[in-house]
């Protein structure tokens, strides 16, 4: 039970890592890792964020918008799956908005610090990603634990290494042209590439 | 009024490309690119919901109460890509079931939230519809180039037809298997803005740091 569990959470932050081999939340992965700092402080919020909406989204989706769902309510035959990507994108915006105000409230240090990536992570498409392959594979609620844990790690992880890589890279002599974006690419490119060395890994 | 339109239409292609150079919507470009046939029907969908959404927005652009837009934006291009998503679940489920969760994702593809809060809430409708389409073909040539590139040199066909006989198959193209792989989507977009920057100088970045000439190694 507990094997099955940590094989989800390997394969969801390494061999499907969000980032590297589905490219959920590009854009962002690609803006925030010029420096290590912003990239750690998206990562952490990625992480938070990630681990609180994917079991709330399997909750919803179990208990309310799946074919069958409502049968607790007397409505047996009626489907609002259809409906899952507008509640979804409501209840990640929600999240959002209650997580930035607890830490505010509670965690005001760590809020100074995660205060401007907050936002931003609404418009994530790791987040939405990840509870649409939630409801995808039919995964259980504390399988949507795990995956939500472990895609949100992935994430912070590759934003982080790739942070690293570009700071460094920032003292090298790159073609003009290939500047900037271009080079960028190329190296994600190669971190995927690296990535790909760990399908192989059963447990 | 006919000049500005044409450049509405066509400044997002090369000159102002989403993808290239304001870096928007990478998620879906690098992902849907496997085959050919996938990446043009993501680009038909995307050009939809873009060009409606521009639309729509435009539309009721002056009616909208500044603090709460982006809820409305948002709801506006939700509602579109449920429609996109039934729709191709009705006629092409195929597709559907190939795109999975990325037809999806075209709500929180930054291209389309950016060009309404953008261009559509500060201009006309027919404006605003050409720019849509403008940025939603910008978007779709380079989907559908670099899906070309990979299918063709991935499995020697393109749209499902053989165009390099391959080695298995008696003929002289042996597939490169790294193409159908996630790396080779950053691959090959990282060279498509090279060559785009060679060609439009004006696109290249400034550097931050300039690397020195190291000096010759003295006598300590």
């Amino acid at each position: 039970m507990m094997a099955g569990y940590l094989t989800l959470f390997v394969q969801a932050a390494f061999v499907e890592n969000l980032a590297l081999s589905f490219f959920l939340g590009m854009c962002m992965f690609l803006a925030v890792s010029k420096r290590m700092d912003t990239a750690l402080g998206l990562g952490l919020a990625v992480l938070v964020v990630q681990s609180i909406t994917v079991p709330l989204n399997n909750l919803i989706y179990g208990y309310l918008l799946r074919e069958g769902a409502l049968a607790w309510a007397g409505l047996g035959d009626v489907d609002l799956s259809f409906l899952a990507l507008i509640s979804f994108i409501g209840v990640i915006a929600a999240m959002v908005q209650i997580v930035e105000m607890t830490l505010e409230r509670y965690f005001p240090a760590l809020h100074q610090g995660l205060g401007i990536y907050l936002p931003l992570v609404t418009v994530n498409c790791a987040i939405l990603g990840g509870s649409l392959f939630m409801v995808e594979r039919n995964y259980t609620f504390p399988e949507s634990v795990v995956y939500g844990f472990g895609t949100g790690f992935g994430w912070a992880v590759a934003t982080c290494i790739l942070a690293g890589v570009r700071e460094k890279l920032k003292y090298s002599d790159v073609p003009e042209g290939l500047q900037g974006m271009g080079i960028t690419f190329v190296v994600v490119g190669l971190i995927s590439l690296c990535f790909m060395g760990f399908s192989g890994i059963h447990l | 009024m006919g000049n500005g339109m044409t450049r509405a239409l066509v400044a997002p292609l090369v000159g102002n490309n989403p993808i290239t150079l304001q870096i928007l919507g990478i998620c879906s470009a690098l992902a849907v690119t496997k085959t050919l046939a996938t990446a043009l029907v993501m680009s038909a969908a995307v050009i939809a919901v873009l060009t409606l959404a521009n639309a729509s927005i435009s539309l009721i652009r002056n009616h909208m109460p500044r603090n709460v837009r982006l809820i409305i934006q948002i709801t506006i291009i939700c509602s579109l890509v449920i429609v996109v998503d039934q729709i191709l679940k009705a006629y092409a489920y195929g597709f559907s079931k190939q795109l999975s969760v990325f037809v999806g994702l075209i709500v929180t593809n930054c291209i389309i939230l950016g060009r309404a809060e953008s261009f559509a809430m500060k201009n006309s409708v027919g404006l605003s519809v050409m720019d849509g389409l403008g940025n939603g073909l910008g978007y779709g040539w380079i989907l559908i180039t670099v899906g070309a590139i990979r299918e063709l040199l991935g499995t020697g066909k393109l749209l499902g037809q053989v165009v390099l006989p391959t080695a298995a198959d008696g003929g002289w193209f042996e597939p490169l298997a790294l193409m159908l792989l996630p790396p080779s989507a950053f691959f090959i977009i990282g060279f498509l803005i090279w060559a785009i920057r060679t060609w439009r100088p004006a696109q290249v970045e400034t550097t931050e740091f300039q690397a020195q000439p190291v000096p010759e190694a003295g006598g300590e």
